[in-house]
């Protein structure tokens, strides 16, 4: 069984007017199976409102299935007893960067989960220096949270993560509402994790440049899944895409482009070098150059 | 008509240990009708810059004209001025007050001092250029989706009719499609009325398709200002502060170098598509 | 920019008395308060005044930065220097008009103008050398026992702290969303004071909601890191007092006691 299971689950909720009468029930999660395995970089994707976020906050015991069950680490989300064990192997990171820091300096945030976990202090130390270090923030150590850039909050955040020393990171679009460049500190410090400490990772977004890196993509639409394969089986499929409200980076519209329009290139092109490569494939064929 | 600003500078705390230098000599025109891209990464200043335009910041050095009088003259009226020069926050959504859509719409316009009848006419127009349904004009704008929140609030500043619209990163937080809704939802209401537009953003692939013009920050000062693909040439330069010219023009620069006869000035993938198929004829 | 204002400010440098536990400061604070109130004779307040010196001395806090922060209390100082001169009954030494200056007056007001600026500075020399994050845990250390009769003295320290945290968040936020509605033609200044209440309806609003959504996603991020209150908790900056505290605790006990014995016989 991989890190993170899931089994038919259904997640509703229900809507209710100003007086408190049921008007309906949403499904927002809606019969999805996910197989996560040890050390695989996943990314979600879909537009806002499609069910991504409330999926990832099943993985953190943060919400319970309607129906369906979910497993971390083999242990059913719906036992009480599994809870504490369950939020300290997968950590989870959020959208808004200033409003999941709890310490007024950097290492005090990072110490917190360790805190809760009742981890030695000797040990927190230790930890709190690792995690810093891991994600790059070891010199910001003492500074106050609110003069850090966006990118760097969230890389303190996921430090904080870090430091309870789980076996998965689910990240709730943690580049939503920063810059280029902290979009790129952030994806770089997820993915130095990926590689280095092997931890899992399950990355929620709507940017497409950020999925390029993972070993298998989930693309959901009103709850379901609606397509899953590797980035270049997904990018493949750009018209798929774009009806679930979603864009491909410039080079694979390009590319996808020049093949509507007869040209013998390759489907779910992901780099510049690849287009560039298969251009001049085509050009030797016709007998130049 | 337009908006100069004549050696405008702005320093925070002066005098203290936190001095800062937002906006060091900043000499620009920004005549009627233009659509402008203000790129600049956090803390180029761009912010800053634009709420200087409406008189919300006033400069510590320089002046400030719009259609030739000076905002900060004792006698000039700043309401109007904020009236014309139409400034829209990032995530406006965050600034919606009232019990339904409709009132918080005609908040601006009321501000203003105009007859209900006026307000009410106003507002309307101004939600349906935006282009939201009239089904949701009595609901709680709390109980809207992201998108149709954010068209609430622009059309909240739409209603006072400014001749100017700014908006500050208008697509923060949305999904590919809303991003592409907005921006082409404010295309068509700048060809419609022929308002002046100031786009303010970071992703120059966002504003290439749209704009005119492009206004590079830095540092605070203004570090390119010309049409798109002037800007682009530049591209190693826009490296080196931290920003990128569109992904497609490094594929045309990728291309000219393996050998192909292409164009690098190109910044849309429908000129670049035209200029491939040429190039491989 | 309001992001810099700093609350109870600290005044960041490496002193002794920097490096004092929490507690200590806290408690001699107290003390100190006390000992103003006890202390009625020239030398008593000769030996709080070489205290409180000693103290500002080893903080390696500029004394410039502390009268700084005196100024807006000179006012309050004035009304408690007129009153006491020329209320007091006693021994009349001056008479102008109707107003009579008396011995005991005089005696009494500046007793009380000395007592007043030991006191302030007395207390600022706790915030500024105490980080607002220390002093809560300080408080939460102290306050424990209390524990036993049922106070949450750890979710009263953790509120206190976040508070802390957001105050700046907050202030930022004010700022934008005033901005954005005077974008919008709003006038916070003008109009009489029911206008000017009516007027702050469009900025308390988005402030309260943002600071709903911001309450939630924080108690969400907190639960999602483990945390369920106080108990099996562990410190990654627990309180021990070292033998700088003790000898400090040891100072302030004999300071103590000289206050009582000297400070209190008439002269």
């Amino acid at each position: 069984m991989g890190i993170v299971e899931t089994k038919n689950l259904v997640f509703e909720y229900i809507r209710r007017d100003e007086e408190g009468n049921v008007e309906g029930i949403t499904r927002a999660v809606d019969d999805v199976n996910l197989s996560v395995g040890q050390g695989d970089f996943i990314a979600i994707l879909g537009h806002n409102g499609s069910g991504k976020s409330t999926l990832a906050k099943h993985i953190n015991a943060i919400h319970y299935p309607t129906e369906g069950t979910v497993w971390v680490d083999g242990k059913d989300t719906c036992e009480d007893a599994n809870l504490w064990d369950i939020r300290q192997e997968a950590g989870m990171v959020f959208q808004n960067p200033d409003n999941q820091i709890i310490g007024q300096v950097v290492e005090e945030d990072v110490g917190f989960g360790p805190e809760n976990l009742g981890v030695p202090t000797q040990e927190i130390w230790q930890r709190v220096e690792e995690s810093l270090k891991a994600v790059g923030m070891y010199e910001f150590r003492k500074y106050s949270p609110n003069k850090l850039s966006g990118g760097q909050k969230q890389r303190v955040s996921i430090a904080g993560v870090i430091a309870m020393h789980p076996k998965c990171i689910v990240l709730d679009e943690p580049t939503a509402m920063l810059d280029p460049n902290g979009r790129r500190e952030v994806i770089r410090a997820v993915r130095a994790l990926n590689d280095v400490e092997e931890i899992t990772i399950i990355l929620i977004t709507h940017y497409m440049e950020e999925i390029i890196y993972a070993n298998k993509v989930f693309v959901m639409d009103k709850g379901k899944i609606a397509m899953e394969g590797s980035p270049k089986e997904i990018f493949s499929q750009v018209e798929k895409l774009k009806s679930l409200r979603l864009d491909v980076p410039q080079v694979t519209l390009l590319a996808h482009e020049l093949r509507e329009s007869g040209l013998a290139i390759p489907a779910g092109i992901l780099t510049c070098e690849e287009l560039v490569a298969s251009l001049s494939a085509i050009r030797r064929r016709r007998g130049w150059g | 008509m337009s908006i100069i600003l004549d050696h405008v500078s702005h320093v925070y705390e002066a005098g203290t240990a936190m001095e800062f230098a937002a906006l060091k000599d900043i000499n620009l025109v920004i005549p009627d009708g233009q659509f402008i891209g203000l790129i600049g990464h956090t803390g180029s200043g761009k912010s800053t810059l634009v709420q200087h335009l409406n008189g919300l910041l006033a400069p510590t050095g320089g002046n400030i004209y719009y259609n030739g009088a000076d905002i900060h003259d004792n006698d000039y009226n700043k309401k109007e001025l904020r009236s014309k020069v139409g400034l829209v926050f990032q995530y406006p959504e965050h600034q919606l007050f009232e019990i339904d859509v409709f009132s918080d719409v005609c908040f601006g316009p009321k501000n203003l001092g105009l007859d209900k009848k006026e307000v009410e006419l106003r507002s309307y127009a101004a939600l349906k250029q935006v282009g939201l349904e009239d089904e949701y004009f009595y609901q709680s704008p709390f109980d809207l989706s992201g998108g149709q929140k954010r068209r609430v609030a622009i059309a909240g500043v739409l209603a006072m009719q400014p001749e100017v619209l700014i908006l500050d990163e208008p697509t923060a937080g949305l999904d590919p499609k809303g991003r592409d809704e907005i921006l082409d939802q404010i295309a068509r209401l700048r060809e419609e009325t022929g308002m002046t537009v100031i786009l303010v953003s970071h992703s120059m692939e966002d504003v290439a398709k749209y704009v005119d013009r492009i206004i590079v920050m830095n540092k605070g000062q203004v570090m390119f200002d010309n049409e798109p693909r002037e800007v682009f040439r530049h591209y190693r330069e826009l490296e080196e502060v931290g920003l990128a010219a569109p992904q497609v023009t490094y594929i045309m620069q990728e291309l000219k170098k393996s050998g192909f006869d292409v164009d690098t000035d190109i910044i849309t993938i429908e000129e670049a598509r035209r200029a491939i198929l040429d190039a491989l004829k | 920019m309001l992001r810099d204002i700093t609350l109870g400010q600290y005044y960041q440098t490496d002193s002794v008395i920097h490096r004092l536990d929490p507690r200590v400061k806290l408690v001699t604070t107290v003390c100190y308060i006390v000992s103003l109130f006890v202390v009625d004779n020239f030398v008593g307040y000769i030996l709080a005044g070489l205290f409180l010196a000693l103290v500002v001395k080893l903080s390696k806090v500029p004394v410039k930065f502390m009268v700084r922060g005196m100024k807006s209390i000179l006012f309050l100082l004035l009304i408690a220097l007129i009153f006491n001169l020329f209320l007091t009954p006693g021994e009349v030494v001056v008479s102008v008009w109707k107003l009579q200056i008396t011995r005991e007056g005089i005696r009494q007001a500046v007793f009380m103008a000395v007592r007043l600026v030991f006191l302030l500075m007395g207390s600022s020399v706790m915030t500024l050398t105490t980080t607002p994050n220390q002093l809560t845990d300080g408080m939460e250390k102290l306050l424990g026992p209390l524990r036993v009769v049922k106070v949450p003295v750890h979710e009263i320290a953790m509120m206190m702290s976040i508070a802390l945290r957001f105050i700046p968040i907050l202030l930022e936020e004010t700022d934008k969303i005033m901005k954005a509605q005077m974008a919008r033609g709003a006038d916070f200044e003008s109009g009489n004071l029911i206008k000017k209440v009516k007027s702050l309806v469009p900025l308390l609003v988005p402030l309260f909601i943002s600071a709903f959504r911001r309450a939630n996603d924080l108690a969400m991020a907190m639960e999602s890191r483990c945390y369920r209150g106080g108990g099996n908790r562990t410190k990654m900056k627990p309180l021990i007092y070292q033998k700088r505290d003790r000898l400090a605790y040891g100072a302030v006990f004999c300071y103590l006691v000289l206050c009582i014995a000297f400070g209190k016989i008439l002269l």
